[in-house]
């Protein structure tokens, strides 16, 4: 199933959108022990909505683009009277009072939301080792992670329990899961989806997007939810152009960048599967040039300053008093919120709070916080001079395909360093996506990743749904 | 550390911790290789837009309410969020 077809089997009335939701429901409720994605299914909201676009169809009203499409959200998107946890201990009763606006665009388009998805506890992490509420595991094998952070996102697409899925991406939380699970997810340019409800973890790197099956799915999601939003100061007024109708398949002439930077430390078995990748571009016309990101080794040191000291001031607001669980053990005010974070938080958002509350701190500011500021100067500018020579550039999104559940866990920093390739993406700003290459010889996914310069999601998804056609 | 980010760690986790934090902190130390001394901070990814382009319009808007704002409080009571006492009689 993919958007247009359910479209096209709705309005030819084979099917009706509330016996999709029905069965896209049970599908998934009983698949969902496999890999536990799911963090909470929404029957009653995922009908109303199917039965208001069966409605539309009955009185020849238009639907909508995305009539009927069973759609899960990963749950650090807030839907009002949902439960949204975060996958946070924290946050595990919290009922959000309002929509994000992408959740909104999705419904008024005739989405139907289906679920909460699972992920790292509030998007910190690469495997979805981080939850409060357990791993998911990846559908394709099912002893390795699928991912992270926004895994379950991921997991239910391999797992057809969805046809869409939004993730979100600070450091390669879409594109990385995408690429372990054998999927498309996409990170937009920052501003181009609102970031309105999406609980906040690094505000100038977080972006909203979606995950699918074929690149041409997450265009047509794309598509509803770009654009400016009021509610979110960041969001771009850059027109969105019509990304479907760019999907011809002819990508003859254009020039694609191969950084030399993105293949050093890169597994054996990856880089086959990226090299082929290359060979089919080049056969389909495309002009492959090598090119330079030379401040690509500094971007994890840089990424890691930057998205801890955000999150530490971001992650200051959960402190027992207005929506969070609160600790019994409190004595004092200060003691409540000392003893409250300290029992509502995992592993992974202390050790992130630390680092950020570290480099932010009276003395270090200069050397840690200022200094990955210019850093990431010097890697938006890599980008924007390789984008004078080339329309897109290709390469890996992650050094080494998924791991095995346990495996990583006590190795934070090697953690760290395999979001090498994604992050600098982020850290610019430009759209970023991975699509599925092909699998190493042990059977797991390979994605491949493409960039393009910020606003040019059209050229980077002709590339990428040219490159699924052959 | 632990007490400036509101934190309460247990001897065990500031001693993991501790070492966590020396790992990744050892690789950051590679930024000093970089001479940066003309590069300009970047804090936001920025477009060009008019000054005043994110101002809305002055209109007046419904804002969350007082009921909806406490439904997900801890302890909340007779409107308010209630908190552990803060100033001793």
């Amino acid at each position: 199933m993919t958007v247009d077809s359910i479209r096209a089997d709705l309005l030819a009335k084979k099917t009706s959108a509330e016996e999709i939701a029905r069965e896209a429901l049970k599908f998934a409720e009983a698949e969902n022990p496999k890999t536990n994605a799911y963090l909470t299914f929404a029957p009653d909201r995922a009908l109303a909505a199917a039965r208001s676009v069966d409605e539309k169809i009955a009185a020849g009203e238009d639907p909508g683009p995305l009539a009927g499409v069973p759609i899960a959200i990963k749950d650090v998107i807030l839907t009002r009277g949902l439960r949204t946890t975060c996958a946070s201990r924290m946050l595990e009763t919290y009922i959000p009072p309002y929509d994000a606006t992408a959740v909104i665009r999705i419904e008024q388009a005739g989405g139907v939301i289906i679920g909460k998805t699972n992920c790292d506890e509030f998007a910190m992490g690469s495997s979805n080792e981080n939850s409060a509420f357990g791993p998911v595991r990846n559908p394709v094998a099912l002893d390795r992670v699928p991912g992270g952070s926004s895994g379950g996102s991921a997991a239910v697409i391999a797992q057809g329990t969805a046809v869409l899925a939004l993730g979100s991406d600070t450091g390669g939380s879409i594109r990385q899961p995408a690429s372990f699970c054998g999927v498309t997810g996409v990170t937009p340019t920052y501003g181009r989806v609102s970031r309105y409800g999406l609980t906040a973890f690094a505000s100038s790197l977080d972006h909203i997007g979606p995950l699918s099956r074929t690149v041409r799915d997450s265009a047509r999601l794309l598509q509803v939810m770009a654009g400016r939003d009021e509610m979110d100061s960041t969001s771009a007024f850059a027109p969105v152009p019509d990304y479907v109708s760019a999907l011809d398949g002819n990508i003859k002439g254009m020039k694609i960048g191969i950084p030399k930077e993105f293949f050093e430390g890169l597994a054996t078995d990856t880089g086959d599967v990226i090299q082929k990748a290359i060979d089919t571009l080049r056969k389909l016309g495309c002009e492959i040039r090598e090119i330079r990101l030379p401040h690509t080794a500094y971007a994890v040191g840089c990424y890691y300053i930057i998205c801890t000291a955000e999150a530490s001031s971001n992650l200051a607001r959960y402190d027992g008093v207005r929506y969070t669980r609160r600790s019994d053990a409190a004595g004092t005010l200060q003691e409540m919120y000392r003893q409250t974070r300290d029992e509502g938080f995992g592993a992974e958002c202390k050790r992130r709070i630390m680092l950020g509350t570290y480099v932010l701190s009276s003395g270090y500011y200069d050397a840690y916080y200022l200094k990955a500021q210019k850093v990431r100067a010097l890697v938006a500018r890599d980008y924007a001079q390789a984008f004078e020579q080339v329309d897109v550039i290709v390469g890996p999104v992650s050094p080494i395909p998924a791991f095995k559940l346990g495996e990583k866990v006590n190795d934070p920093t090697s953690m760290y360093l395999s979001d090498i390739y994604t992050v600098t993406g982020d850290l610019a700003g430009i759209p970023c996506m991975s699509v599925p290459a092909g699998k190493t010889p042990d059977g797991l996914p390979v994605g491949l990743q493409v960039i393009a310069n910020h606003f040019n999601e059209s050229p980077m998804f002709r590339v990428a749904d040219a490159f699924e056609r052959a | 550390m632990a007490e400036l980010a509101n934190l309460a760690l247990t001897e065990e986790e500031i001693v993991s911790m501790t070492q966590d934090m020396d790992g990744i902190l050892s690789h950051i130390d590679k930024l000093s290789e970089l001479d940066t001394t003309n590069v300009e901070p970047m804090s936001q990814v920025l477009y060009d837009a008019d000054e005043t382009a994110t101002l809305r319009a002055d209109i007046e808007r419904r804002p969350l309410g007082n009921a909806d704002a406490l439904a997900n409080a801890p302890v909340a009571g007779q409107g308010y969020f209630k908190v552990p006492r803060v100033i001793e009689k």
